[in-house]
C-alpha cells in the first residue's frame, strides 16, 4: 500500500490550478482534503504524473451570505461543516448531515468540494446538495460557470464537470419560511457507508407539505431524488395513509443494484422504513 | 513490621492480586514503541510480494524481466530460487490419526491455490519501489476451477483444493459414548438446529512483520520477527533451513497484538529469511492491510448440525453434533488446522451433566486463505450451538434460560468430574457464577424492562451462556502429536549487585501485561516492589525456551514458573543472608527490599548489601558459599492435562426489527480464572476478549465470491468492532485456584472470546421470538436478520 511516485504542485490560485491541469495532459489529479485521492493512490488504484493541492487558494475558502445564499467554500472541512453557526442556519441538512461522514480524524480533513467533486453515491453530502437543490461553482479555463445539482451527479463517480474544471463553492438557496430538515442513514457501524440513507428538505405550513424535497444515497449509481414520493406528498398532510404512499411510491424512484449482501428488495425495504422514520420525524420537527 | 503483619496473605503476597499498570503503556503512549517495523539496518532490503489473483490455477509463465530493471530492486525471486532452500513443512500431526495435508513451501510452485498466494518476491530498496516492480511481473496463469464450499468439496467429482490429495477431506474423527441413540429415543424434547459461523481474522493493530538478518561472516541469523512464539520459530528455521539452531536467533520486540495469529508459519516470513540467507542482507516485510487480509490466518468457517435430547424437566441426556470445518488448501504448520474443530466437538455441552454424547467432525480443504487457531480456539462455535440449543430447549419446556441452566450445571460440589467428551474437570464454579451473574445483572428487573417495552414496539433481548475454557495447557496438547511445540516454560531469575531483581522468562508479551504480572510475581517472592523487577522476554540469545504465549499460558504457567524460580532465588538469598549474618535461614525472610528476621519483621540487611556483597566481596563469604544469587526453574504443567475455567456471561440488545440492526446495550461476565493475579489486566483481557467474540457475532466476516475471491479484504469494507458499537461490559468475579500448582492461576486470555457471541446471539433471537424468527448464522447482519423476520 505505498503510492506510486508523483510530482506535487501547491497551487496557488485557481488559475494556476486550471494551468497546472491543462500542462499534465490529463495526468494530473486534484487533491482537496485527501481523504479519497490517497487511498485511491495507496491501492494503486491510480497513478497521475502530479497531485495538484488546492488547499493553497484563498478563494476556494470561507462562508459567507450573499443575498440570501449561503456560499461555502469547496475546501470547507467536514468538522467546519458540522461546526459553523452559518451553515446550521442556512444550510440546515448540511449540519445535520456531517456528523454522518466517516469518522472525526477525516472529517478534519475531508473537505466538502472534494466529497462533492468525487460524486461517490454512498456519500451523504452530494445527497444533501440535491435536498437542497444547491447550485454548483464550477471554474474552468472558459471562467465561471453555476450547475444546479440536480443536473450536477451524473453517474457512479461522474458529475458534469469537465476534467480539469474545480469546484470553487457550493450555492444554497435562501432559507424560507417553515423550512424543515431531517436526515437519518442506516449504517451498521456508525461512520460506515450507509446501506441507505436519505436528505429532506421540505417547507410544512400548518401540518400541511407545501415544499418537499428527498434525496436518498447509497441506493443507486448517484444521490437520487424521489421524485414520486415527493409528489405523493407535495400539498399533502403527513398522516400515515400519506406516509405510506409516499414509502409505496419509493418503488418508481429508486432502482438499486442487487448485489449478494444486499439484495436490490432489502435496500428498498430498507429505504421504506428509512423514509417512514423521517417523515414521522419531520412531522414531529415541523 | 509487626508480626500480625507478616502473618497475612497481604503482607506474603502483597502485590499478587493487586491492580497494577502495564509497565509498556506510558512506553507505548509516549511514543517509544520498539516493533519490527521500527527496526532499520544498514542495507536493509524491503520486499514486497506478486500474489496470485485466482483461486486456484496452473502457472504457465512467470516474466520478471521488466521488474527486474525497475529503478531501486535488487532482485525478483521466483519458487525456483528460493524454494530448494528450504525443506518443506507439512501441516500434520501424528495425535490426529489419519489427518492428511500437502507438503507446502516458499512460493507457488506449479500451481496457486488461493488468491493471494505468493508467486515472486520483490526486493528493493524501499517498500514502493518493490511495489512499483510487482506491479511489472508478468504472471501467466491458466485458471482453475476451484473448491468454494465445503460440502460441495466432499462430493466424488469435485476438484482437489491441492496436488496430491485423494479426496478434499483432511480428517475426519467421532467421539461417541455408549447410549447415545438410547438417550434420543427416550428422550421427552429434542431440539436441533443448523449453525453456520462465518469466516473473520484478526485485523492485529500491528500487522505481521520480520526482519531477518543474516551475517554471513559469522554465520548468524538474527530475525526481528512479530511473533508470539519466538522459540518455536527459533527451532523452525533452524531445520527448514539447515541451520544450528545456536546459529539462528529469534527477537521478537513489541508486538501489537497477536491473538494466535501471529504463531502459524507463513509463506512470506520464510521468503525474507530465505532471502537474506541467499543475499547476506537484512530483508525485511511488513504486511500491508491488503495483503493481511489474504494472508495471514482465518478463523472459524464452521457448518455445524446438532441436536439436543431432554427429559420432560429439562435435564440435558445428550447431544449429537456434526462439524464441518473448512480451513483453506492446506492445513497449518505447525499446529495443524485441526485443533479448531477438534476443540468444537469436545466442548460441546461443557458446562453441563449430559452423559451422552455424539460428535462427528469432518475437516474440509478448500481454495481459500488458511484457517487456524485465533482466539478462544473452538470454544465460541462449541458454546453458541450448545446454548442456543439450551434456549430452544427452555423455550419448548417453558423454563427461564436461568433455570434451565441451574438444573443442568455440573454441580460446584460434584468435582472432580469428567465430561461426556473426555474432558476432567478439577473444580469448577458454575453454580456460583449463574448466582452472581443473576445478581450483577438485575436479571429480574430486565425481564420486567423488557416486556414493558414490547407493548411499545421496541424488541429487546437477553441471553445468557454459561462456558468452560481451556487453559494452561500441557504436553497432552501438541507434545504428543510430535510437534516442536514447547508446554513448559522456563524462568531465570537473579539478584542484581545493586539488589535489584532481573526476571528472563520464556513466556511473551503483546500487549497483554505479561511482563507486569511476571514482575508482580517474582517481587512477591524477593521481598521488593514490581518496579524493582526488571523482566526481558522474546530473545532466543538471552530467555530461556519455552512455550512463550499460546493457549493461555502466561499467568497460569509462567507465573508459576516464575514463582518457582523466585521462590529459589529466594532460598539462596537467605542461605547467604544467614551465612554472613550468622543466623539460621529458616529464621529470615524478605520483606521490603531487605532480610529481615522472620518472626519479628526486624530488618537484617538490605538486599543491596547481599548484592554488593556477592559481587564484589564473595572473599568475605565463608568457604563454598553460593554467591550465584541466581535461579532458573522450568515448568509444565503435570496434574490435569489442562486447567479448565468457566464462567458465564449475558448480552443485552435491541433489535430494530424493521432494518434489522442489533444495537448491543450491555454486557456482562462473570468469569472465574482461578486465583487473580491483576485484577486490572484480567478484566481487560475479559474486555478485549468479549470485543473479539462479538465482532464476528455481528460484524467481522471474510466474505468470498463462488471462484474463491475475498471480496471485502480491506478495512473500508470488512467491519472491525468500533467503540460505538461495543456495550459497557460489567465483570464480577469467582476465585477457584487450581490445586496442581502453588499459584493457583488458570488462564483468562480466552474467557471473553469463548461466550459472548453465544450470550449475543441467544439474545437476538430472544428479541426475535414475539415474532416466531430465529437466525442461526453469524455474524448476524441487518440481512439476515430481516430474512429471518420474512422481510426479504
Amino acid at each position: 500500500m505505498k503510492s506510486p511516485a508523483f510530482d506535487y504542485i501547491r497551487a496557488r490560485s485557481v488559475a494556476h490550478a486550471l494551468e497546472a491541469y491543462r500542462s499534465l495532459d490529463g495526468e494530473g489529479v486534484y487533491l482537496a482534503g485527501g481523504h479519497s485521492v490517497v487511498p485511491s493512490l495507496t491501492l494503486r488504484l491510480q497513478a497521475p504524473a502530479a497531485l495538484i493541492d488546492l488547499s493553497g487558494i484563498d478563494a476556494l475558502t470561507g462562508i459567507s451570505l450573499d443575498d440570501g445564499w449561503l456560499r461555502i467554500g469547496a475546501m470547507t472541512r467536514h468538522a467546519e461543516v458540522a461546526a459553523d453557526p452559518m451553515i446550521r442556519d442556512h444550510a440546515h441538512l448540511f449540519h445535520l448531515a456531517a456528523p454522518h461522514v466517516a469518522h472525526p480524524a477525516i472529517r478534519n480533513r475531508g473537505t466538502i468540494g472534494g466529497s462533492l467533486s468525487l460524486a461517490d453515491p454512498a456519500s451523504e453530502f452530494p445527497a444533501v446538495a440535491l435536498a437542497l437543490r444547491a447550485e454548483m461553482e464550477v471554474a474552468g479555463h472558459d471562467g465561471v460557470r453555476r450547475v444546479k445539482a440536480d443536473d450536477f451527479f451524473l453517474d457512479i463517480y461522474e458529475t458534469a464537470m469537465e476534467p480539469g474544471e474545480i469546484l470553487q463553492a457550493i450555492l444554497v438557496p435562501p432559507v424560507r419560511a417553515g423550512d424543515v430538515a431531517v436526515f437519518d442513514e442506516l449504517a451498521r457501524r456508525r461512520g460506515d457507508y450507509a446501506m441507505v440513507g436519505a436528505a429532506v428538505q421540505a417547507v410544512v405550513d400548518a401540518g400541511r407539505v407545501t415544499d418537499i424535497s428527498i434525496a436518498f444515497f447509497s441506493v443507486g449509481n448517484k444521490p437520487t431524488r424521489a421524485g414520486a414520493a415527493e409528489s405523493a406528498l407535495r400539498g399533502a398532510r403527513l398522516d400515515d395513509a400519506v406516509i405510506a404512499a409516499a414509502q409505496s411510491a419509493l418503488d418508481a424512484d429508486l432502482d438499486p443494484s442487487d448485489e449478494p449482501q444486499m439484495p436490490a428488495s432489502v435496500r428498498r425495504h430498507l429505504a421504506r422504513v428509512l423514509l417512514g422514520r423521517l417523515l414521522g420525524h419531520l412531522g414531529t420537527t415541523a | 513490621m509487626t508480626l500480625q503483619d507478616t502473618n497475612t496473605a497481604a503482607a506474603r503476597a502483597p502485590h499478587i492480586g493487586q491492580a497494577h499498570r502495564r509497565q509498556t503503556a506510558r512506553r507505548h503512549l509516549a511514543g517509544r514503541g520498539r516493533f519490527v517495523s521500527d527496526i532499520v539496518l544498514p542495507r536493509m532490503l524491503h520486499a514486497a510480494f506478486v500474489r496470485s489473483p485466482m483461486a486456484r490455477g496452473r502457472i504457465l509463465e512467470i516474466d520478471t524481466r521488466d521488474a527486474e530493471q525497475s529503478p531501486g530492486v535488487v532482485r525478483v525471486f521466483t519458487a525456483r530460487d528460493l524454494n530448494p532452500s528450504c525443506k518443506p513443512w507439512t501441516g500434520t500431526l501424528d495425535h490426529f490419526a489419519t489427518m492428511v495435508s500437502a507438503p507446502q513451501n516458499i512460493l507457488a510452485e506449479e500451481e496457486v491455490l488461493w488468491a493471494g498466494h505468493p508467486v515472486a518476491m520483490v526486493l528493493a530498496r524501499t517498500r514502493a519501489e518493490a511495489e512499483d516492480a510487482c506491479e511489472l511481473v508478468m504472471l501467466d496463469i491458466e485458471e482453475g476451477e476451484a473448491c468454494v464450499d465445503g460440502h460441495a468439496a466432499l462430493t466424488g467429482d469435485a476438484p482437489r483444493a491441492a496436488p496430491g490429495l485423494d479426496s478434499n477431506l483432511c480428517f475426519q474423527t467421532v467421539l461417541e459414548t455408549m447410549a447415545v441413540d438410547a438417550a434420543f429415543a427416550g428422550a421427552a424434547h429434542v431440539v436441533e438446529g443448523d449453525f453456520t459461523f462465518g469466516r473473520h481474522t484478526a485485523v492485529t493493530l500491528e500487522p505481521r512483520s520480520v526482519v531477518a538478518d543474516f551475517d554471513a561472516a559469522s554465520e548468524q541469523l538474527t530475525v526481528h520477527h512479530g511473533t508470539q512464539t519466538p522459540y518455536q520459530f527459533q527451532d523452525i528455521y533452524a531445520r527448514h533451513f539447515g541451520l544450528a539452531e545456536s546459529r539462528v536467533r529469534v527477537i521478537a520486540p513489541d508486538i501489537g497484538g497477536s491473538f494466535g495469529m501471529k504463531l502459524h508459519l507463513y509463506n512470506e516470513e520464510m521468503a525474507t529469511v530465505a532471502a537474506s540467507l541467499k543475499l547476506g542482507r537484512p530483508v525485511k516485510f511488513v504486511a500491508d492491510r491488503l495483503e493481511s487480509f489474504v494472508s495471514d490466518i482465518h478463523a472459524r468457517d464452521h457448518k455445524v448440525s446438532a441436536r439436543m435430547a431432554l427429559d420432560a424437566e429439562g435435564t440435558i441426556l445428550a447431544m449429537e453434533v456434526d462439524d464441518m470445518t473448512q480451513i483453506g488448501a492446506f492445513s497449518t504448520y505447525p499446529r495443524t488446522s485441526v485443533a479448531e474443530g477438534n476443540q468444537v466437538v469436545r466442548l460441546m455441552g461443557a458446562p453441563y451433566r449430559m452423559p451422552d454424547y455424539r460428535g462427528r467432525l469432518s475437516v474440509v480443504f478448500q481454495n481459500k486463505v488458511q484457517t487456524s487457531q485465533y482466539r478462544a480456539v473452538g470454544h465460541p462455535i462449541a458454546c453458541a450451538v450448545t446454548e442456543a440449543l439450551v434456549d430452544k430447549a427452555a423455550a419448548r419446556l417453558g423454563l427461564d434460560p436461568f433455570e434451565i441452566r441451574a438444573r443442568n450445571v455440573v454441580p460446584d460440589d460434584a468435582y472432580p468430574f469428567v465430561s461426556a467428551t473426555g474432558y476432567s474437570f478439577e473444580k469448577l464454579s458454575h453454580e456460583a457464577c449463574l448466582a452472581k451473574l443473576r445478581e450483577l445483572m438485575d436479571y429480574d428487573a430486565l425481564r420486567a424492562e423488557q416486556a414493558a417495552l414490547r407493548e411499545r414496539g421496541i424488541y429487546r433481548g437477553i441471553g445468557i451462556a454459561p462456558f468452560v475454557e481451556i487453559t494452561n495447557p500441557g504436553a497432552a496438547f501438541y507434545g504428543v502429536g510430535g510437534a516442536r511445540i514447547s508446554a513448559q516454560d522456563g524462568a531465570v531469575v537473579r539478584l542484581t549487585p545493586s539488589g535489584e531483581v532481573q526476571c528472563a522468562i520464556s513466556v511473551t508479551e503483546q500487549g497483554q501485561g505479561t511482563e507486569t504480572i511476571i514482575s508482580q510475581i517474582v517481587a512477591d517472592q524477593l521481598g521488593v516492589a514490581p518496579e524493582q523487577v526488571k523482566v526481558t522476554t522474546g530473545d532466543t540469545d538471552t530467555t530461556p525456551s519455552g512455550g512463550a504465549t499460546w493457549a493461555c499460558r502466561g499467568a497460569g504457567i509462567g507465573g508459576e514458573t516464575a514463582l518457582r524460580a523466585g521462590r529459589k532465588l529466594q532460598g539462596q538469598i537467605l542461605a547467604l543472608a544467614g551465612q554472613i549474618l550468622q543466623s539460621d535461614p529458616a529464621d529470615l525472610a524478605l520483606a521490603d527490599g531487605h532480610v529481615v528476621d522472620a518472626q519479628s519483621g526486624t530488618r537484617r540487611m538490605p538486599l543491596a548489601e547481599i548484592g554488593r556483597i556477592a559481587t564484589y566481596r564473595p572473599d568475605t563469604l565463608p568457604e563454598g558459599a553460593d554467591n550465584s544469587l541466581t535461579a532458573a526453574e522450568h515448568f509444565a504443567p503435570s496434574g490435569y492435562p489442562f486447567d479448565f475455567t468457566n464462567g458465564i456471561q449475558a448480552s443485552l440488545v435491541e433489535v430494530d426489527v424493521e432494518t434489522g440492526i442489533v444495537r448491543l446495550l450491555k454486557h456482562w461476565v462473570v468469569e472465574d480464572c482461578g486465583r487473580i493475579i491483576n485484577p486490572l489486566l484480567v478484566d481487560e483481557q475479559i474486555r478485549g476478549g468479549v470485543v473479539q467474540g462479538l465482532g464476528p457475532a455481528l460484524f467481522e466476516e471474510c466474505l468470498y465470491d463462488e471462484t474463491g475471491q475475498m471480496t471485502n479484504a480491506s478495512l473500508a469494507d470488512y467491519l472491525v468492532p468500533m467503540a460505538c458499537e461495543m456495550p459497557d461490559i460489567v465483570i464480577g468475579h469467582v476465585e477457584t485456584p487450581t490445586n496442581d500448582t502453588i499459584l493457583g492461576a488458570k488462564g483468562v486470555g480466552e474467557a471473553g472470546t469463548a461466550a459472548a457471541g453465544a450470550a449475543a446471539l441467544n439474545a437476538v433471537n430472544d428479541a426475535l421470538s414475539p415474532f416466531k424468527a430465529e437466525i442461526r448464522q453469524t455474524p448476524m447482519t441487518p440481512l439476515r436478520i430481516l430474512a429471518a423476520l420474512g422481510h426479504v
